[in-house]
């Protein structure tokens, strides 16, 4: 091990963490808000409601993300109508397009995620709140999502800790994340192994942190379901 | 049962024990795996049936033909190429690797087998002065590692340098408006870019690179340190396929101008 | 102009499916053994295998096939002399790709694994033993068929995300479909159409797994009743 090289490189390293941070954040708030809806239309009984997120999680789930990726970097910047509308200022940007691929990502995961906890609901809850004379509207805000979010996180909490992996393809279009900080050490020194291990020991840090949030978010909201000591 | 899990266990170690093995190098005389890299127009690029071409490719087998070697061509991505080379991977990089002092410090190179210089391609018409000054704030693409990444990176300081796997994404960046302007070896700009559909409305801008400290006295062939001899052989094949008329016939096929001088190419021939 | 390069890039796709099922049969072993480890009364076992579980799903796939790649590499190099080869031992793209790949999923599979034995109630075991069978027959009669009822919807979502997995190879060189799309894309500059189409080819492999599984899923849920409300 050559710790001085790995010294000499840290800093590189701390501004990948926060370029992964970024990119995971911004993507798990966006992915989630559009989950949210999404989840509930492909938990709805109506075909002509739940098809069009199926269809949407299908494909999505069914495609690698470094293919997403690819394509809305590389892909849509060929067409020149592309770079000429004002979509342009957005997807210029690297920033841009590997957010929006990680949140559409994030997004059709989640969505199957609460579609699956709404579908796990009691039906004797629903009937309930229908028969304490809850509109159907208050229904779903006061009954239905606080309960069905609740049994999501722990699903959504190994999907978060997807998403942080995730985060590591940001490198193979010009980011330089915890991933792109090794490679870049890799190519400075042309040593693999600490250039790997020191990005494997940061993504570990950070996945170990993601995991104590979540286990508190569960104590706060799960309590209630957890085993009687 | 836990006689069962023992014998499971056994299985899998084994199978992660033993697949390397069945891959194991078989030592010895005259194979040589060499990398070269496929995403570099005109000296190493995929044809439309997955066939290497191009003259970095032709040149090895040249030079394999020559030392009577039996060569694998291994593709691989070029900032991957002394870490393949030094973790024995690969025993030889031709993939226009130049030949500078910080290279030097890891690898041995053979002697130069061409030798063309960098130039700065921007849109035609750019008023961008190719200057540490002028270039201050913009978006300049290079791939990873390669001389121009370095010279870039030290000559354009307050500029972004953007770096890529494939010579051939930071093309397409530049297309797409997202860079305001490349460093790259000028043939590979000319042939790969400039003359081609997607070049059109591009330009070389400002003077050649030629600076020996970053771009090195041409391009060589990359071994390890140890490996003296197989630089020797490949420095024997390099010579008599100068001599031969062979190197001649090669550069032919894809230049029409001398490419192992140093006088530098326009892009504007033919 | 995708026509030309069809052929090529279908031909990657074979190299797709072969990374694909020789880590998933890697996966699998991996997966028996992990799962046989942490039920295991040896704190050691269970030792091993949960540090296996905890760092390989705590580090992001690309990172370990960058680290397996390069740096296990340069670290086989050191053993090697003292192991007794003469010379190194090298790992090719599609090897690392495939040990990294199996060595993730085994990890992921250990846990199936390890829930889905824990389905089946001891009682089952020990009644097979008490009739005489062996340790073998208890095995394969009863543990297996039950394991791969229970194991089956996990081992598919651990299929389908290792098939996605597979592009990654791509990165550290090995020609698979994604490599070929990418490098079509690069010669002919129109990135667009052959990553739709690398996209479209994911799908179908996606698609025709999942009809595949719920065949197997069928013929082992045969004398089971599904649980309707």
């Amino acid at each position: 091990m050559n710790f001085e090289a790995i010294n000499e490189s840290l800093p590189l390293y701390f501004g990948g963490t926060l370029t992964t941070l970024k990119l995971l954040v911004v993507s798990l708030v966006a992915g989630l808000a559009v989950a949210l809806p999404l989840g509930v239309m492909r938990a709805s009984p109506k075909a002509w409601l739940s098809r069009p997120a199926w269809c949407f999680t299908y494909v999505i789930r069914g495609t690698p993300m470094l293919v997403q990726l690819f394509l809305i970097y590389y892909g849509l910047a060929q067409f020149e109508w592309m770079r000429e509308s004002i979509f342009w200022l957005w997807f210029k940007s690297a920033w841009f397009c590997a957010m929006l691929a990680f949140a559409v990502n994030t997004c059709a995961y989640t969505t199957e995620i609460i579609a699956g906890a709404i579908k796990a609901t009691h039906a004797g809850e629903l009937e309930a709140a229908r028969s304490m004379g809850m509109s159907r509207r208050t229904v779903l805000w006061r009954i239905l999502l606080p309960s069905a979010l609740r049994r999501a996180l722990p699903a959504y909490s190994n999907e978060a800790i997807m998403m942080l992996h995730g985060t590591s393809l940001a490198s193979v279009v010009t980011l330089v994340d915890l991933t792109g900080a090794a490679r870049e050490m890799n190519s400075r020194f042309y040593l693999p192994f600490e250039a790997f291990v020191t990005a494997g020991v940061f993504y570990l840090a950070l996945t170990f942190i993601l995991v104590g949030a979540f286990r508190a978010a569960e104590n706060r909201w799960l309590i209630h379901l957890k085993p009687r000591q | 049962m836990k006689n069962l899990f023992r014998i499971i266990i056994f299985a899998a170690t084994s199978l992660v024990l033993l697949v390397p093995h069945a891959c194991a190098a078989q030592g010895g005389e005259k194979k040589i795996r060499i990398g070269v890299e496929g995403a570099y127009p005109p000296f190493s690029y995929m044809g439309v049936d997955g066939k290497l071409m191009g003259f970095d490719i032709d040149i090895a087998n040249a030079l394999c033909k020559e030392m009577k070697a039996d060569c694998t061509l291994l593709q691989q991505d070029f900032d991957g190429m002394i870490p393949s080379l030094l973790a024995r991977k690969i025993d030889a990089v031709i993939a226009s690797m130049s030949i500078t002092e910080e290279r030097k410090r890891s690898v041995e190179f053979s002697d130069k087998y061409y030798q063309t210089p960098g130039r700065f391609v921007a849109k035609v018409g750019s008023t961008l002065e190719v200057t540490a000054a002028g270039l201050s704030g913009k978006r300049i693409g290079v791939q990873r590692t390669t001389i121009h990444d370095r010279f870039a990176t030290a000559t354009f300081p307050k500029s972004e340098i953007v770096r890529y796997t494939k010579q051939d994404d930071v093309f397409l960046d530049l297309i797409a408006g997202r860079l305001d302007g490349v460093v790259v070896d000028s043939v590979a700009a000319a042939q790969g870019f400039l003359k081609t559909p997607g070049g059109k409305g591009y330009a070389f801008s400002g003077p050649a690179f030629n600076d020996p400290k970053f771009f090195g006295v041409g391009a060589g062939i990359a071994v390890r340190k140890a490996d003296t001899d197989l630089r020797d052989q490949l420095n024997a094949a390099i010579k008599s396929i100068r001599t031969n008329g062979v190197y001649k016939k090669i550069q032919d096929k894809y230049f029409d101008f001398d490419v192992y001088a140093e006088s530098a190419p326009s892009g504007k021939k033919k | 102009m995708l026509y030309d390069f069809l052929p090529n890039i279908l031909s990657g796709m074979v190299i797709t499916l072969s990374v694909g099922i020789a880590s998933l049969l890697m996966a699998l072993l991996l997966g028996l053994a992990g799962a046989a480890a942490k039920l295991s009364k040896s704190r050691w076992l269970v030792g091993i295998a949960t540090l296996y579980t905890t760092v390989i799903r705590g580090v992001p796939d690309l990172v370990l096939m960058l680290l397996i790649f390069y740096g296990g590499q340069t670290l086989l190099n050191d053993l090697a002399p003292r192991l007794g080869f003469a010379d190194a031992i090298n790992i090719n793209p599609f090897v690392a790709g495939v040990m990294t790949i199996g060595f993730i999923f085994g990890a992921y599979l250990t846990e199936t694994f390890r829930g889905a034995i824990m389905a089946i109630p001891a009682g089952q075991r020990e009644a097979g033993i008490a009739y005489g069978m062996s340790i073998v027959q208890v095995f394969v009669r009863i543990t297996l068929p039950q394991l791969v009822r229970f194991a089956l919807p996990g081992f598919q979502n651990n299929w389908l995300v290792l098939v996605k997995s597979t592009a990654l190879v791509s990165v550290i060189g090995l020609d698979d479909m994604m490599f070929r799309a990418g490098l079509a894309a690069g010669a002919t500059r129109e990135p667009f159409i052959f990553y739709t189409a690398a996209a479209i080819l994911y799908l179908a492999i996606t698609t025709v797994s999942i009809l595949l599984l719920q065949m197997v899923g069928k013929r082992y849920s045969i004398g089971v009743k599904a649980a309707q409300l």
